[in-house]
C-alpha cells in the first residue's frame, strides 16, 4: 500500500522552536484552552498579595484549598454535563441531599465508611434518575433539573426538618477538611504524586515509540516535570509550615481533602482522556447525530453522565459538610451556580463538545480566590458577588467569541 | 479483459411506502475497481436505493447479491460487516474532534482498556496517505479547523479505514468550491483504483462524467438507462433524466 514516508504530521514532529510557535498559532486561532483563567489566577494572586498584608501567609494559603475544595468538585462533575452541552442546575441541592444522608446514617450510629456510601450512592440514585428522564423521555436537562432543583429542596427540608440543623460528630467526616497529613506524611504525598507524573510521561512517551509515531522533543517533559516539581514543592513546604498562632495547638501539614480532590481529578480525567466512554462524551457533545450513527449508544452516555455529574455533587456535598461540620435544610443550593461559573471561568465552553476537568480546577480556584481575596480586603458580600459575575461574563464572552473566530478560519 | 463480478447485483428490487411505490423493478449492479454513478432527479428513488444497500430500509422483494451470494442486508451493521460504508452528504463528523478521532469514532482500538493513540494514529495517517492525501497537514488537527474538501476527505477516508468492498457517497462534491470538488474526484478516482465498488450519487453531471465509468438513471422508481460513461454524453442523461428519452436498458 503506502510507502513509510508518511506526507502527513501528527503535531508531535518538529523541535523545540516549532513546536512552540505551533502552540502560539493554535492559540491565536481561538484555541486557548484554560490559559486566560490561568493568567487571571496569577493576576489576582499578585493583587491581592499586595493589597492584603493576610493574603500570602500560610493560614490563608490552606484555607484558600479547603474554601475551593467543594466548589472544584462540583465543579468537575458539572463538566461532564457541559461537556454535552447539557446543565445540571440541581448539582447544589443533589449535595444538600447527599448531606443530609450522610448525616443520617451518622445520627444512626452507622460507621463513618458506610455513612458516607450511602451519601455517595443517594447521588448516583440522583444522577441517574436525571440520566433516564432527559435521555429516554427527552426532555431538555434545563427544565428536568430545575424540577430537580425544587423537588430536592423539599427532601432536603422533609429529611432535616425547617430550621433544623445537625451537627457532624463524626471525628473521621470532620477530618476532610480539618485535619492535615503530618509534615513527612505531605512529602510521601509530593514525592508519589511527582513518581506517578514522571512513570506517565514517559510511560506515553514509550507507548508512541513502540508504535512507531513520532514524540515531542523530550525538553518539554523535563521542563512540565520541573514546573509541576517546583510548584509542588513550594505548596508542600507553604503547607509544612506553622499556621497556628496558639502555640500549644499547632497547625500544619497539608489539608487531607488537597489529595482527595487530586485523586478524584486524576481519576476522572482517566476517564475523559483515555477510555472509549470519554471519547463518547466528547463525540456527543461535538455532534449527537454523527455519534449515534457511529454507533454510540447515545443514551447511555447521557445516564452515566448525569449520574457522574451527581455523584461528584455528593461527594463536594460530603466535602462542604466537613468543613461546615453540620447540615441544615438549606445546604448547597446556591453553590451549583457557583459550579457552573467556575467551570465556565477556567473555559468550559457552554456551547459543549469543549472542556477540561484541569479548567474546573483552575476555574474553582479563580472563584475562590475571589471570595477570599475580597473577603480579607474587608468587602462585603454584594461587591464579591458583583465582581464574580463580571468575571463570568468576561469568561463567557471569551467563549462566544472564541468560538466566532474559530469559525471563520481558513474555510 | 473478461467483466469482473459484481459485487452487488440488484434484481427486480421493489420498494414501497403506503400506496406509494418508489422502487418499482429495479435492476443495478456495481462492480469492484469501478466508479458506478446513480443519478436521477429528485424523488426518483436514489436515496431508498441506498438506504436498502446500507441496511437502513430493507427492499420489499427482489433479489439482492452480494460476492455473487444472493442475501439480505437488514440492519446497517450488517451492512458495515459486509464491507458496505456510507458517507453522507452531511458527512457527520465531530467537529470538536480530531481526525483520527472521527476516524476511528465507534471502532476504536482498545490496549489494555486505554485508548491505543498512537496506534489508530499511525492507521489513520496510513490510509490517508494510502489515498495520496497531501492535502492534511496533521491527523491530529480539529475537524473544525478543516476546509470542506478536506472534511469530506475525512469522511471517505473514515469509509474505507476498514476492509470496505463498497463506498457510497451521497452527493460528495455538492457543498464544494472547484479546486475542493477537484480533489475529492481525484480522491474518489483512487479509490476506486485500489479496487473498492464506488456508487456515486451527484446531480452535477460534469463530476459524474469526469469519474464514472459506469452511469445509471433512475426515473421514477424505474433504472432507465445503464451507460458506460465512454459511449455516452451528458444530453443524452439529461434526456433519461427528465424523461424525455425512454426507457432503454442494456447497451452494457
Amino acid at each position: 500500500m503506502s510507502t513509510t514516508n508518511n506526507t502527513i504530521g501528527t503535531g508531535y514532529e518538529g523541535n523545540i522552536r516549532e513546536q512552540i510557535s505551533g502552540y502560539f498559532l493554535k492559540v491565536k486561532s481561538g484555541d486557548m484552552g484554560s490559559l486566560p483563567a490561568m493568567i487571571g489566577l496569577i493576576v489576582l494572586a499578585i493583587l491581592f498579595s499586595i493589597m492584603s498584608p493576610v493574603f500570602l501567609t500560610s493560614l490563608n494559603f490552606a484555607n484558600l484549598f479547603n474554601q475551593a475544595a467543594a466548589l472544584i468538585v462540583m465543579a468537575m462533575g458539572l463538566v461532564f454535563v457541559l461537556i454535552l452541552a447539557e446543565i445540571d442546575l440541581s448539582a447544589g441541592v443533589t449535595a444538600g441531599v447527599s448531606a443530609a444522608m450522610l448525616v443520617i446514617g451518622l445520627n444512626a450510629e452507622l460507621h463513618w465508611t458506610l455513612a458516607i456510601a450511602i451519601a455517595v450512592v443517594s447521588g448516583v440514585v440522583i444522577g441517574y434518575f436525571i440520566g433516564i428522564i432527559v435521555a429516554k423521555v427527552g426532555i431538555p436537562s434545563f427544565v428536568v433539573t430545575l424540577a430537580c432543583f425544587l423537588a430536592f429542596q423539599g427532601l432536603q427540608l422533609l429529611i432535616i426538618g425547617s430550621g433544623g440543623l445537625y451537627r457532624i460528630e463524626s471525628s473521621e467526616i470532620l477530618a476532610i477538611q480539618n485535619s492535615n497529613l503530618s509534615i513527612v506524611q505531605g512529602w510521601i504525598f509530593y514525592l508519589v504524586s511527582m513518581l506517578l507524573l514522571t512513570y506517565s510521561g514517559f510511560a506515553a512517551r514509550r507507548r508512541r515509540s513502540r508504535n512507531g509515531q513520532p514524540n515531542r522533543p523530550i525538553t518539554f517533559l523535563y521542563v512540565k516535570i520541573a514546573v509541576a516539581g517546583v510548584l509542588g514543592l513550594v505548596l508542600v513546604a507553604a503547607l509544612n509550615l506553622e499556621r497556628s498562632s496558639n502555640k500549644a495547638f499547632p497547625i500544619h501539614g497539608v489539608p487531607i481533602v488537597v489529595p482527595v480532590v487530586l485523586a478524584l481529578w486524576v481519576f476522572c480525567t482517566f476517564i475523559l482522556d483515555r477510555t472509549k466512554f470519554g471519547r463518547y462524551v466528547y463525540a456527543l457533545g461535538g455532534n449527537p447525530e454523527a455519534a449515534r450513527r457511529a454507533g454510540i449508544q447515545v443514551n447511555n452516555v447521557k445516564i452515566a453522565v448525569f449520574t457522574i455529574c451527581s455523584t461528584l455533587a455528593a461527594i463536594s456535598g460530603i466535602i462542604s459538610a466537613s468543613r461546615i461540620g453540620s447540615v441544615d435544610a438549606s445546604m448547597g443550593r446556591t453553590m451549583v451556580l457557583s459550579g457552573i461559573a467556575a467551570a465556565v471561568v477556567g473555559g468550559v465552553s457552554l456551547f459543549g463538545g469543549k472542556g477540561r476537568l484541569s479548567q474546573a480546577v483552575i476555574g474553582g480556584f479563580v472563584i475562590a480566590i475571589i471570595d477570599n481575596g475580597l473577603g480579607l480586603m474587608g468587602f462585603n458580600a454584594g461587591i464579591n458577588l458583583l465582581i464574580t459575575g463580571g468575571v463570568l461574563l468576561l469568561a463567557a464572552s471569551a467563549d462566544a467569541i472564541s468560538r466566532k473566530r474559530g469559525n471563520v478560519v481558513v474555510r | 479483459m473478461g467483466a469482473p463480478l459484481p459485487v452487488i447485483e440488484l434484481l427486480g428490487v421493489e420498494k414501497s411506502f403506503g400506496a406509494v411505490d418508489v422502487l418499482k423493478g429495479v435492476d443495478f449492479a456495481v462492480e469492484p475497481g469501478k466508479v458506478t454513478a446513480l443519478v436521477g432527479d429528485n424523488g426518483a428513488g436514489k436515496s431508498t436505493l441506498i438506504k436498502g444497500l446500507a441496511g437502513i430500509q430493507p427492499y420489499d422483494k427482489g433479489i439482492v447479491k452480494f460476492d455473487g451470494k444472493e442475501i439480505s442486508i437488514e440492519s446497517p451493521r450488517l451492512a458495515a460487516s459486509l464491507g458496505i460504508e456510507v458517507v453522507y452528504q452531511d458527512l457527520a463528523l465531530c467537529d470538536n474532534l480530531d481526525i483520527v478521532q472521527n476516524m476511528f469514532l465507534g471502532r476504536e482500538e482498545v490496549y489494555r482498556g486505554t485508548l491505543n493513540e498512537s496506534a489508530m494514529e499511525k492507521k489513520a495517517s496510513q490510509t490517508l496517505a494510502g489515498l495520496s492525501v497531501k492535502t492534511v497537514k496533521s491527523v491530529r488537527q480539529k475537524v473544525e479547523r478543516l476546509s470542506g474538501g478536506q472534511r469530506q476527505t475525512v469522511a471517505i477516508a473514515r469509509a474505507v479505514l476498514r476492509d470496505t468492498k463498497v463506498v457510497i457517497l451521497d452527493e460528495p462534491t455538492a457543498a464544494l468550491g472547484v479546486a475542493q470538488t477537484e480533489q475529492v474526484l481525484a480522491l474518489v478516482k483512487r479509490l476506486a483504483d485500489k479496487g473498492v465498488a464506488v456508487i456515486m450519487i451527484s446531480h452535477n453531471l460534469v463530476d459524474v462524467f469526469a469519474v464514472a465509468d459506469k452511469i445509471y438513471v433512475l426515473y421514477l422508481g424505474k433504472m432507465v438507462a445503464a451507460l458506460d460513461a465512454k459511449t455516452t454524453n451528458q444530453n443524452d442523461i439529461v434526456g433519461y433524466i427528465t424523461g424525455t428519452k425512454s426507457a432503454q436498458m442494456g447497451n452494457k
